[in-house]
């Protein structure tokens, strides 16, 4: 099977293409300029993982939400369930950027922490 | 009326504000001042809750209201003023600044340097004259963005995007996570207009369709937006009959480019740019007003906030030494100009005597290429295209082998700068 894959790690967005065999092994891997596109490319075949970004809901806030974000990011697979997740969560003000929201969150080793300060409003 | 005696006003509490205000303050002016209409300082970079910013200047990808708080805090640190939910009705040519706040009413505040950090608004759906009804439903992208990262609402269950840039691109990731299903990106250009990485992060993660060349060409619906129509567009940008495609939703996003806040630059007489649509700086980033001055989106718009932050540092810097009266003359002045492929340069002026960081976009995208400086300086770029921003820094040694009084910015062959 052949997959493409554009590297996202710089700019040049290379096309890289990946023969995959039958157990998902990777065979070859063309079309990147450096090394960094093949580590990448790999990563995102074998494991894809993203940061994901969102806001819970925030009582006594300036705002009625607070951004935050995973510190790792987690894999792709994960980002509907942890959508869900944080859809739960209710936090009070204030807020301080870097409180961790949830430890460990999903069981992913990562937290979920806020993006920013939030005053009482 | 109140009346304030600063050295230095920033207007504007966005990244390009907050980064001008603390490099004047570190350049030595006693008293900065920086006026925001907003609640809170950070600008825009408040409801840009993902992430990407300060890879450059921190190392790290930080979402935008982190990269905005680590400026906040360095603020605080200081005894920089600041005053919130004020308004600026008018910016004098003798730096004289006028706003409103409802605590104090009318405030003058005469300043003996002035940063213009305001940034840029959105293109409108009026500037684009898409033809049809006005249902309710069609939103800017950042007027949907705050919407749903700030206020909490979500703006419809169905959407259509117009417009591949970062914003757009950005919208569709995040509508999607909230529950909304987003139908297409619709770009008229043959190729995504914002960075691959959210090609593939937000489009490409979530199976939605970018259809390039195309354009909408009507909205349907009476009070709520019900379909909007499609259509390929040929080289001129005019729909091609017969490729016609209705799509139906309720929510239609518009992300069809920015453009500098200009009123108030316009309002004090600066002389504007028609191509960046902001002031005309030299290389202090002095507008043609003396002890005006401009950065970030409000001069010329940014793809990188890392780029800003460096820019209003050197506004912030050179207005404070135009404050202290430390700014010398310039000796020589020289024109900068945009030569083959390149749609436009800043600064527009320079001297000479300082280095200098150029900032550029071409014209249409370009594959191995040279960009040349005047013949004094070339760089061999890989891939230009209009959607990144292209820089360059010149040392005074370097400038100073010009001769003549323009300098010419161009994009061309390795051949052609081979041969010079
Ligand atoms: S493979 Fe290397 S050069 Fe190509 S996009 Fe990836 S990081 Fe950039």
């Amino acid at each position: 099977m052949i997959k493409h894959i554009t590297c996202t790690v710089c700019p040049l967005s290379c096309e890289i293409t990946l023969e995959i065999g039958e157990n998902n092994e990777i065979i070859s891997l063309t079309g990147n300029r450096c090394n960094r596109g093949k580590v990448y490319a790999t990563k995102e075949h074998t494991a894809p993982e993203r940061t994901l970004t969102t806001t819970v809901r925030v009582r006594g806030g300036v705002h009625p939400l607070l951004p935050v974000r995973t510190d790792q990011p987690i894999p792709k697979g994960k980002l509907k369930e942890a959508m869900l997740a944080t859809a739960q969560l209710e936090v009070e003000a204030p807020v301080k950027m870097g409180t961790v929201i949830v430890e460990n969150f999903l069981d992913l080793g990562v937290n979920l922490v806020a993006s920013r300060d939030l005053e009482r409003g | 009326m109140r009346k304030m005696d600063v050295d230095v006003a920033v207007i504007g509490g966005g990244p390009a504000g907050l980064a001008a205000a603390l490099a004047a303050r570190r350049g030595g002016a006693a008293k900065v001042l920086i006026i925001e209409r907003n609640h809170e300082l950070g600008g825009i970079l408040q409801q840009c809750i993902h992430h990407g910013f300060g890879l450059h200047r921190f190392k790290a990808e930080l979402t935008g209201p982190e990269y905005a708080q680590r400026f906040i805090n360095e603020v605080r640190e200081t005894d920089i003023d600041v005053l919130l939910e004020t308004m600026v009705l008018e910016v004098s040519n003798q730096r004289t600044i006028y706003a409103v706040n409802s605590r104090e009413g009318m405030l003058e505040i005469s300043a003996k340097a002035i940063v213009l950090a305001m940034g840029c608004r959105e293109r409108t759906r009026g500037a684009l004259r898409i033809p049809g009804r006005r249902p309710a439903g069609i939103f800017s992208a950042g007027t949907a963005q705050r919407y749903i990262n700030i206020d909490g609402y979500i703006p419809g269950k169905k959407a259509v995007i117009l417009g591949s840039g970062d914003i757009g691109l950005i919208m569709a990731r995040r509508l999607t996570l909230e529950g909304a299903k987003v139908e297409a990106v619709v770009e008229i250009l043959p190729y995504a207009a914002g960075l691959a990485r959210n090609v593939v992060q937000c489009l490409e993660d979530f199976g939605i369709p970018l259809i390039l060349q195309s354009t909408v060409i009507e909205v349907h619906g009476d009070e709520r937006l019900e379909a909007v129509t499609i259509a390929q567009v040929d080289e001129q940008w005019k729909p091609i009959p017969g490729t016609e495609r209705t799509i139906e939703c309720d929510t239609l996003l518009l992300s069809v480019g920015l453009i500098p806040e200009n009123e108030l630059s316009n309002g004090a007489g600066v002389q504007l740019d028609p191509i960046t649509n902001g002031p005309k700086v030299d290389d202090t980033m002095m507008t043609s007003i003396p002890g005006i001055f401009a950065c970030g989106n409000v001069l010329h718009v940014h793809d990188l906030v890392d780029n800003v932050s460096k820019e209003a540092e050197r506004a912030g810097s050179f207005a404070a030494q135009y404050a202290l009266q430390q700014l010398p003359a310039a000796a020589r002045r020289v024109k900068v100009t945009a030569g083959e492929n390149i749609r436009y340069v800043v600064p527009h002026e320079v001297s000479l005597d300082i280095p200098v960081e150029f900032f550029m976009r071409v014209q249409k995208p370009q594959e191995d290429v040279v960009l040349d400086v005047g013949g004094l300086r070339s760089v061999k770029e890989q891939f230009v295209k209009p959607s990144e921003m292209l820089n360059i820094t010149l040392t005074p040694e370097v400038l100073s082998q010009l001769s003549g009084d323009t300098l010419t910015v161009r994009i061309v062959s390795p051949k052609e700068a081979g041969r010079q």
